[in-house]
């Protein structure tokens, strides 16, 4: 009796556990609704389904999210991804629409790489401006974000560019192995972020400067340069985000690309447990995170609900999912009031912002 | 200000430098006026300044609001939503015929409780504002769109003539009614910050919020009363876009909370709380007003260039609270 309370604690307890809990009741939900939700068919080739199309759906959220769980990790934010979103589709497009040939592959590779050095450049900027002169990562990147927009329509001169390339389109709706391209390339992202901080010691100190910038600075980790390696990430993770997103529709719009979706990638990333304070990171969570939001969308499409009635949801989800992990609510609501140590305080406490 | 040397830190008393920031804005709003004057004859027409006050009168309203809760550390995403909100329910209710007395009761009532709703969550649940607002935003954004998918227009007696009463001088030069609003709500939020003991409490708790606690200060009252604050003028300013466009748009205000957010801050309000002032906030308004003006006069140059230049505006004003050494946390 003892142990299955035990055990059944420690499922309850775990960080994964309320994250894939709401999934699973989204998609159960789903499936009673509309039986043939989790059907999936083969078709020339091809998987079809609605779980193939929210992973695919996903991808480019959960690229965006990856970088964001770094930042975060650290202790900062980047507001700026959905601008650097539209910025790297616009040059990539830009680029391809200027050439006589867009199918060639050598194009479509210059202006990936293109699209991809610019982003790492304002990736960059971000780094210094919070690494370097030291500006809370909210109004650093909140720069870029009102900025970058402007930028984007700057490069697309305020219109929607439309190409018709056959290796770009292939990024957001090409297939490999049945499975759709973009599904393998956020794949491919989430595997090499984790070998590099899981099996590195970079996730440690990414932490460690998270916790307490100015202790792992005394401890011998150069802060500044973890924090503007994490800014630098996540401005190349949401360059290929934009690479899908325009992709998708093979057309680069200022305005309208990425928009939101740094609301979204923070919203994955809470809702997978890392806290927005800092020192810790679960990139599996925010995998999770990214797939609840998309599995949002997609239902509250499939039911016939306005995509801007969703956000109230999205709303639901987000407040619920958020008080269940607040250890305030939890306290509250424990039926057993035995000493619990009083929540660790992440409002209240505003850690100590270092310039490194 | 007295509330100044509250907040000006354990060790030493800078109260001119720390209204540095306020000055540059002033400075820089006067060259930029000096180079409109240069540049457009037109530009130097008293009616070009009202027109910036009849443009944004709604944003400085919502910009009073943002100031509350950014001194107190904290921040609200929620208002561009809430703004479009009130003018959507406004135009719902009169649509359906209800008296225009009894609309404004209720639109103003609809702000403040969301904003007393987040910040109950915010203080009692300890979850972070931005991500609470976050949600207050789209719950503000998904109800616009759940009331009407379309735009909703406006025909009521009073709201027309809210909208289209100029009061000025016989020279013709004119602001709306929405500007008088907008200013004193101005002058109420600074008599409040600068005399008032809930005005104290924010910026105490803005400074440092375990002092605060430890002094004995309603540290959650005051976080509540901020967010609610923040809400009702919120439902000011939509009440005042939907006397300036006569209409309910679901989508309008989007991304207004960057515009008010980069108003604080240009109007040197530091984001992690404790020292700015309201009157630095209707400088930045003034400033982003300015900039529009500036480029519509130009003609040549795309709406676009307003958001270059307000990321750039950001980036200097940030950099100079830097130098001048005003000390982030």
């Amino acid at each position: 009796m003892n142990d299955t309370m035990s055990r059944y604690r420690t499922m309850i307890g775990h960080r994964l556990f309320w994250p894939a809990a709401v999934l699973f009741v989204m998609l159960a939900a789903n499936t009673i609704y509309r039986p043939g939700f989790l059907s999936i068919e083969l078709k020339d080739g091809h998987l079809y389904g609605t779980p193939i199309d929210i992973l695919r759906l996903s991808a480019p959220l959960i690229l965006v999210a990856l970088g964001m769980t770094l930042v975060i990790s650290t202790g900062g934010i980047d507001l700026s991804v959905g601008s650097l979103c539209a910025i790297s589709g616009a040059i990539a497009c830009m680029y391809i629409s200027k050439q006589p040939d867009q199918n060639s592959l050598g194009v479509v590779m210059t202006a990936l790489a293109m699209a991809l050095g610019v982003s790492l450049v304002l990736g960059a900027w971000n780094g210094v401006l919070v690494a370097v002169i030291g500006i809370q990562p909210i109004i650093a990147t909140l720069i870029l974000m009102v900025a970058g927009r402007g930028l984007a329509q700057l490069i697309t001169e305020g219109q929607i560019i439309t190409i018709n390339s056959e290796p770009y389109r292939a990024i957001g709706l090409g297939h490999a192995l049945t499975l759709p391209l973009a599904i393998f390339i956020a794949l491919a992202a989430a595997l090499l972020v984790a070998a590099f901080t899981r099996r590195t010691a970079l996730g440690m100190i990414i932490e460690s400067v998270g916790g307490n910038a100015m202790a792992s600075r005394l401890a011998g980790i150069r802060s500044g340069r973890v924090i503007f390696l994490v800014y630098v990430i996540s401005a190349a993770c949401a360059a290929v985000a934009g690479f899908m997103m325009t992709a998708n529709v093979s057309s680069a719009d200022g305005n309208a690309a990425g928009l939101w979706v740094e609301l979204d990638a923070i919203l994955a990333v809470v809702i997978g447990g890392t806290s927005l304070a800092g020192g810790r990171f679960f990139l599996s969570g925010t995998i999770i995170g990214a797939l609840i939001i998309q599995t949002l969308t997609t239902t509250v499409y499939a039911m016939d609900i306005s995509p801007q009635t969703s956000l109230l949801f999205k709303a639901v989800v987000v407040i619920a999912v958020c008080l269940i992990q607040a250890p305030a609510f939890r306290a509250r609501f424990s039926r057993r009031r035995r000493n619990v140590p009083p929540p660790a305080t992440i409002a209240d406490k505003p850690k100590e912002q270092v310039p490194a | 200000m007295t509330t100044g040397t509250l907040t000006a830190g354990r060790t030493r008393f800078r109260l001119p430098r720390k209204q540095i920031p306020v000055l540059a804005t002033l400075a820089l709003l006067l060259v930029m006026y000096a180079i409109g004057v240069s540049q457009y004859t037109a530009f130097s027409n008293v009616q070009v300044i009202f027109n910036v006050f009849i443009d944004n009168g709604f944003l400085l309203v919502v910009a009073v609001g943002m100031t509350f809760v950014i001194l107190t550390g904290g921040i609200d995403l929620s208002v561009g939503s809430v703004v479009a909100m009130t003018a959507m329910v406004s135009a719902a209710l009169l649509q359906d015929g209800m008296p225009a007395a009894l609309v404004l009761v209720i639109a103003l009532l609809i702000g403040p409780t969301l904003g007393l709703l987040m910040g109950c969550v915010i203080h009692f649940f300890e979850i972070q504002p931005f991500i609470v607002t976050l949600a207050g935003m789209f719950f503000a954004r998904g109800m616009c769109t759940f009331i009407s998918g379309a735009s909703i227009p406006i025909t009521d007696g009073f709201w027309t003539s809210m909208s289209q009463e100029r009061i000025g001088n016989p020279r013709g030069n004119f602001v709306s009614i929405s500007v008088l609003i907008a200013f004193v709500v101005v002058v109420i939020a600074a008599y409040t910050l600068a005399y008032t003991r809930l005005g104290r409490n924010v910026y105490a708790i803005g400074g440092n919020p375990q002092s605060a606690l430890l002094m004995g200060l309603p540290v959650g009252r005051t976080r509540i009363a901020v967010y609610t604050i923040s809400g009702l003028c919120s439902a000011i300013g939509g009440i005042l876009l939907s006397f300036y466009t006569l209409s309910g748009a679901p989508l309008i205000g989007v991304g207004m909370e960057l515009d008010v957010i980069a108003a604080v801050v240009i109007g040197g309000t530091v984001l992690t709380g404790g020292a700015g002032y309201v009157f630095g906030t209707v400088l930045g308004v003034l400033v982003l007003g300015v900039i529009q003006t500036l480029i519509t006069f130009d003609g040549s140059l795309n709406s676009w260039w307003t958001k270059i230049v307000i990321g750039g505006l950001l980036f200097a004003f940030i950099l100079l609270q830097r130098l001048i050494g005003i000390r982030y946390k």
